[in-house]
């Protein structure tokens, strides 16, 4: 029986739970905010295909998107190649008719542009990392990188769509949409799927809602945008001059008046406003508590960095994701903007690392002292690489780097991720050799991680099953524990 | 179709008593009777699109076996892979490979296979089809693919219940079922009702005083003739078409630069009070430039097609980016004016529909041949509208054009549609790829919907406007129709709106949706004449009330025994807000307008380039706009519009969601549009001569529709007096309550007073009810 068949139903007994029980039962799903007790329910066990389909190595994701593209070639895939041939230009036996994006497209020459950083092994699979990641380079044995990821789109916009919703263009839902379709959430008073946005200091690339849209799914499976700012999740602060038993009086007269509508219509939709009343009621002490950074112990703030504590920041979005996570919230994205080094990308890297290094390799370190990893997903990447040639004027110490989809590199940590390295890439750091990873194949990867068969989890929209993976992925199994 | 409405009903009784365990039907026999003919169209069809067409269907590519079942010669035909076996032998079951298969429990032999995850046939199902061949598996045309034809009004038992043709089909329905219809509605909430349906505001006190004093019979026509010229109407209809059209204020992608398409939103509105034939509205839209002597106003309307989104990023390939705007175009008119999922068809054969990827890309020929560009400079050189432009002086706008609301002198561009001199050619993408060309086509509508006789049209988007509006065209109407009967009931006679084709649900009342369409053709495409006649029927007069028995038997209103009861588009929410607390301006078009909104929303995501990196929330009349001059930056679409389940304008939409969820209620409490709104409110009903009880009242009767009754004033008479008591021994802070909202406060105000009804109007704004047409 397929998902959205278990979905139609529980709609209707949830109406119907509605219509003749008398408040307080169970709850309703709201704002991405699912019921785990109508999913728990005997129902589900009679279907055939429940959820998960299969025992979950993770039960929780943290997906540190590097909106923009970090170049992989000065971060993680070390090519020494290249600093020989520096200068020299690119091989078109290499290149093999690789389509270019319109901004390198009239540029004669593609000289190769080795990386002015140094790069050195660690850890036990001997993973190369950048000087620019000194925290990182110190988690490695936690690390899973995939050098061999590759994507179809060269720009922005569609990639970043492609990479959220396995689709370039249009109105499909994102992977925490999925998530919460699928698995829902563990908490009755957060989200099931939360966003957080940050910037740095480099050449930015807009985010876009979209990228966290429910697509077709019902809008309860939207992701809800948060921060860690005075007002966590929009219209959730009362105004300054309503207390909280002043608001609880409120509501109890609202409540009373529409249980008289109710009486009179009988139309349960009056019964779950209701308690939508009440779920938001609850959300305002249970957001804040989660989003509240500040009674967080000094060995927190130096683990994730001083910067923690301004809110909007990409460690305080890592902080926030860690609180939240732990709370039950089944998907949390952060966006990073700011890699899009086309130019003077040795200066612009090194400002963007400055913001992502510590505090990713901290979310790592403090949910392991807390027993979370091995039970959340955390990812880390953005939504192709960069080029090996430079892009505008090259000199030993300045570059720029176009968008290159045919290969880069992303990590993985956690739930059921095999610590290591990933595939290969050639010794010019522009074709893979060995395991590529499509991002349909990490999305079906990521899916089995959860305990889902990517193939079943579908949704009928239009007269078509949708799913994340489109019609392709495969699951990779050379990636898990 | 009897069996059909059995089904549904047998199987919610079942679920309301033991949740799901009708799923496991799959060895229970004991399900409806079978129909004494088992239609294909109605019966079979739908079984086999769902279970079958995915490997045995119109693709080409994906077809297993070499067998298919959409077409009876190919069923019929001996079996390429099975020696003397044939999939259906008519009359002979047992003969048949299909339903030796779909009853088999052999999973090596089984159909579907366990590994298209597809599940399998009830039992129900497989005697369904051992019927369906027994009687001689006769196929049909797909319903919607021949035109419809009025058939005769059918006979109904209740003769007095009646008012026009309309209800005859559903009381019939309803009889069928042993359904009774609902009382009609009591006065206030039917005005309410079809105030919001006709206007998308809530009624006056003036207009409720005078329906409710209006003794004589026809006072609700009445009512509905004014409601009808109102120039609110076009408002509330552009609603919807803009959510076809994907309308939007900014390009959508990457930086997501400012656009002015708004002149042709305003274009909109006029065609609709002015109620332009929905032919005339059509063939504008688009084919208005090619028309002879295309006029501005003509031209403006092929805006339709221009609204997509379109890219400014820097480095893309100009060509995919081309390519992607007649993806967009295509979609548009093929989900938004035919109703079908043509899209499927870009990339492969149609895995249901009779639609091949040939025929895909000769519809999109038609739009081909524009002058249109992939790709005109990145945010740097960014303009408000992209060539071809239809350019419009001030003495244009002032002249020929006067709806559109320009307060400055400059000119305006519009981006709209125009043909180049030599004609494109266009070819089938193999995959969909823009650079994969394959065959080349020439234009030619969908011909599974009716034949492109080049002999009539012509090959170009003229000759597909002419072929769109045909009158032997058989969805164009339906398709229409159907769109305004969701409107207003929630729910089309055709569930799945923006699919007609076979993988879409099979419509309620088959017969109303056909004889609606053709009556709607043959009163000239009348759009206020349909309008009215949906409303003046005894169907849609019916009080909301949902006994249990209806809810058990019905619960989502299928079968109409029981009038509409639906919460309020995102736009009418704000609207509702705003002429209830009398801050509303009534200014009608113009440049799209920045109201209050949540801090740091667009900056939080922007890139920092371009005219729209942070928003600068207009002040004075601008922030009392009706909801659909929100401006609409698409990467950040307004969040309080997208929370009431506003289409996000990403692409098409022909049907939004219906969501009830904790940030709506987080939105009604605390949005400054809502707390302004209590506060002006409090402010002018303290002006007047009355007392407390007298405004709360007024308050409730300016925001529900309707008199409150004696134990809903005593609650909220109670709330008032607690909250005055609280402000009065300052437990409570009444100048910060009422610090709210830009709009003029007045000189030495009641603080406290007015600190309580404001919240007392507050609560009342977050009744259920006042966002609900009743």
């Amino acid at each position: 029986m397929e998902k959205e068949m278990l979905e139609r139903h529980l709609n209707m007994n949830r109406r119907r739970f509605l219509s003749r029980l008398s408040l307080g039962v169970g709850s309703v799903a709201l704002g991405s905010l699912m019921i785990p007790d109508l999913f728990s329910r005997n129902e589900e066990k009679m279907l055939m295909t429940g959820l998960p389909h299969f025992a979950p190595k993770a039960k929780r994701i943290i997906y540190l998107f590097q909106n923009g593209a970090p170049s992989q070639l000065d971060l993680f895939d070390y090519k020494p190649k290249l600093q020989e041939m520096f200068g020299e230009d690119l091989p078109d036996s290499i290149r093999k008719g690789q389509r270019l994006t319109g901004m390198t497209a009239d540029q004669k020459k593609f000289p190769l542009a080795g990386t002015k950083f140094e790069f050195g092994q660690y850890g036990q699979s001997r993973a190369w990392v950048s000087e620019l990641m000194p925290y990182t380079a110190k988690a490695v044995d936690d690390l899973c990188f995939i050098k061999s990821m590759y994507t179809e789109a060269i720009n922005h916009d569609p990639a970043l769509t492609f990479f959220q919703t396995g689709a370039q263009v249009g109105n499909r839902p994102s992977m925490g949409s999925w998530m919460s379709y699928g698995l829902g959430s563990e908490n009755k008073n957060l989200p099931a799927f939360c966003v957080l946005l940050s910037k740095g200091k480099g050449n930015g690339q807009g985010v876009y809602s979209k990228l966290w849209s429910n697509g077709f799914l019902d809008s309860v499976h939207q992701g809800v945008q948060f921060s860690s700012g005075e007002n966590p999740v929009l219209y959730l602060n009362d105004p300054e001059s309503v207390t909280k038993s002043d608001r609880r009086a409120m509501l109890d007269k609202i409540a009373s008046l529409n249980q008289q509508s109710y009486a009179a219509f009988g139309d349960p939709e009056i019964n779950a406003k209701v308690q939508q009343y009440e779920l938001a009621y609850r959300m305002q002490t249970a957001v804040p508590e989660v989003t509240d950074l500040s009674k967080e112990p000094e060995s927190i703030i130096k683990l994730y960095g001083p910067e923690c504590m301004v809110p909007g920041t990409f460690a305080a979005n890592c902080l926030l994701a860690r609180k939240l996570s732990e709370n039950g919230v089944r998907f949390v994205q952060l966006y990073h903007q700011g890699w899009d080094a086309h130019d003077n990308l040795p200066g612009q890297i090194k400002g963007q690392c400055k913001d992502a290094d510590q505090a990713s390799a901290a979310l790592i370190t403090d949910l392991k002292q807390r027993g979370l990893l091995d039970e959340t997903l955390v990812i880390w990447g953005g939504e192709f690489g960069r080029t090996n040639y430079c892009q505008g004027k090259l000199t030993k110490e300045n570059y720029g780097r176009d968008h290159h989809p045919r290969c880069f590199t992303i990590w993985m940590a956690g739930g059921g991720v095999k610590p290591g390295v990933y595939g290969e890439t050639d010794e010019f750091g522009y074709n893979i050799i060995k395991d590529p990873v499509h991002v349909h194949d990490l999305h079906a990867t990521i899916l089995h991680l959860m305990g889902i068969n990517h193939e079943e989890l579908t949704f009928k929209h239009l007269g078509r099953r949708y799913r994340l993976t489109d019609v392709e992925g495969n699951v990779i199994k050379g990636l898990m524990a | 179709m009897k069996y059909r409405i059995f089904s549904v009903v047998l199987l919610l009784l079942v679920m309301v008593a033991a949740a799901v365990s009708c799923f496991n039907n799959k060895t229970n026999g004991d399900g409806p009777a079978l129909p004494d003919v088992v239609s294909y169209n109605f019966q079979i069809r739908p079984i086999l699109s769902d279970k079958c067409f995915k490997c045995h269907g119109p693709d080409g590519n994906k077809r297993e076996a070499g067998l298919r079942l959409d077409i009876a010669d190919s069923a019929y035909a001996p079996l390429k892979e099975t020696k003397g076996a044939f999939a259906i032998v008519p009359g002979k079951p047992a003969a048949s490979e299909l339903y030796k298969r779909i009853a088999s429990a052999d999973s090596s032999f089984m159909m579907p296979p366990v590994d298209a995850h597809l599940g399998v046939l009830s039992k129900y199902e497989i005697n369904l089809f051992e019927k369906w061949i027994a009687q001689g598996a006769r196929y049909e045309t797909h319903w919607a693919f021949s035109a419809p034809k009025k058939t005769s009004l059918p006979a109904v038992k209740n003769t007095s219940w009646p008012k026009n043709e309309i209800d005859f089909f559903v009381l019939n329905k309803m009889e069928e079922l042993n359904l009774q219809p609902n009382e009609e509605a009591d006065k206030e909430r039917l005005l309410k009702r079809v105030c919001f349906d006709i206007t998308g505001l809530p009624p006056s006190i003036e207009m409720m005083d005078k329906f409710m004093a209006d003794k004589s019979a026809g006072a609700y026509e009445k009512i509905v003739d004014e409601l009808l010229q109102m120039p609110q109407y076009g408002e509330k209809m552009a609603v919807h078409w803009m959510d076809v059209a994907r309308y939007s204020d900014s390009y959508g992608y990457q930086d997501d630069n400012i656009r002015t398409q708004w002149p042709w939103r305003d274009w909109v509105i006029h065609a609709f009070n002015n109620n332009q034939p929905y032919d005339t509205f059509i063939t504008w839209q688009l084919a208005g430039d090619m028309l002879p002597n295309a006029s501005n106003e003509q031209i403006l309307a092929t805006g339709f097609f221009r609204n997509h989104k379109y890219t400014e990023e820097g480095g893309v390939i100009p060509e995919e980016y081309r390519i992607e705007y007649l993806l967009d175009k295509t979609r548009t008119f093929g989900k938004g004016i035919m109703g079908v999922t043509i899209e499927c068809a870009q990339c492969h054969d149609h895995k249901y529909d009779p639609f091949s990827q040939k025929d895909y890309y000769s519809l999109l020929a038609f739009f081909n041949n524009t002058k249109e560009m992939g790709y005109e400079g990145d945010v740097s050189t960014s303009k408000p509208a992209k060539a071809p432009l239809l350019k419009l002086s001030d003495h244009d706008v002032r002249t020929a054009l006067s709806f559109i609301n320009k307060t400055d002198t400059g000119s305006l561009t519009i981006s709209v549609m125009g043909e180049r001199d030599t004609l494109r050619k266009t070819y089938v993408l193999n995959r969909g790829v823009y650079n994969a060309p394959g065959e080349e086509v020439k234009p030619e509508a969908i011909r599974a919907v009716m034949k492109f006789d080049t002999t009539r049209f012509k090959r170009n988007r003229e000759g597909l406007a002419s072929w769109t509006v045909d009158r032997n065209n058989p969805l164009t109407a339906r398709v229409f129709v159907n769109q305004l009967w969701q409107e207003l009931f929630g729910r089309g006679i055709l569930k799945t709106t923006g699919d007609f084709g076979m993988q879409g649900e099979l419509p309620s009342h088959p017969a109303l949706l056909d004889w609606l369409a053709v009556d709607f053709i043959e009163k000239g495409w009348n759009i206020k004449g349909l309008m009215k006649q949906l409303v003046m029927s005894a169907t849609y007069r019916q009080s909301a009330k949902i006994p249990d028995d209806k809810f058990k038997k019905d619960p989502d209103n299928v079968y109409l025994a029981r009038g509409p009861r639906q919460r309020l588009p995102a736009e009418f929410v704000r609207d509702m807000v705003l002429a209830s607390s009398g801050l509303l301006v009534k200014k009608i078009g113009g440049p799209s307008v920045k109201p209050y909104q949540p801090k740091g929303l667009w900056e939080s995501a922007t890139s920092g380039r371009g005219a729209l990196a942070t928003y600068r929330q207009d002040h004075g009349e601008s922030l009392y706009r009706r909801g659909l001059y929100t401006f609409i930056k698409l990467t950040v679409p307004p969040p309080s519009m997208g929370l009431f389940d506003a289409s996000n304008r990403d692409q098409c939409e022909v049907k939004r969601l219906k969501t009830n969820t904790p940030l709506q209620a987080l939105m009604m409490l605390n949005d400054p549009t809502v707390l302004e709104a209590a506060r002006v409110l409090a402010q002018t009903l303290l002006t007047e001569n009355t007392n407390s009880d007298q405004q709360i009242a007024k308050a409730f009767r300016l925001i529900v529709c309707r008199n409150a009754n004696k134990n809903e004033l005593a609650i909220l008479q109670d709330y008032y007096k607690d909250q005055l008591d609280q402000f009065a021994t300052k437990k409570l802070d009444a100048a910060g309550t009422i610090k709210t909202g830009e709009y003029k406060m007045p000189v030495n105000p009641d603080t406290n007073h007015m600190a309580a009804l404001m919240k007392t109007i507050e609560a009342i704004y977050n009744l259920e009810e006042s966002i609900t047409k009743t």
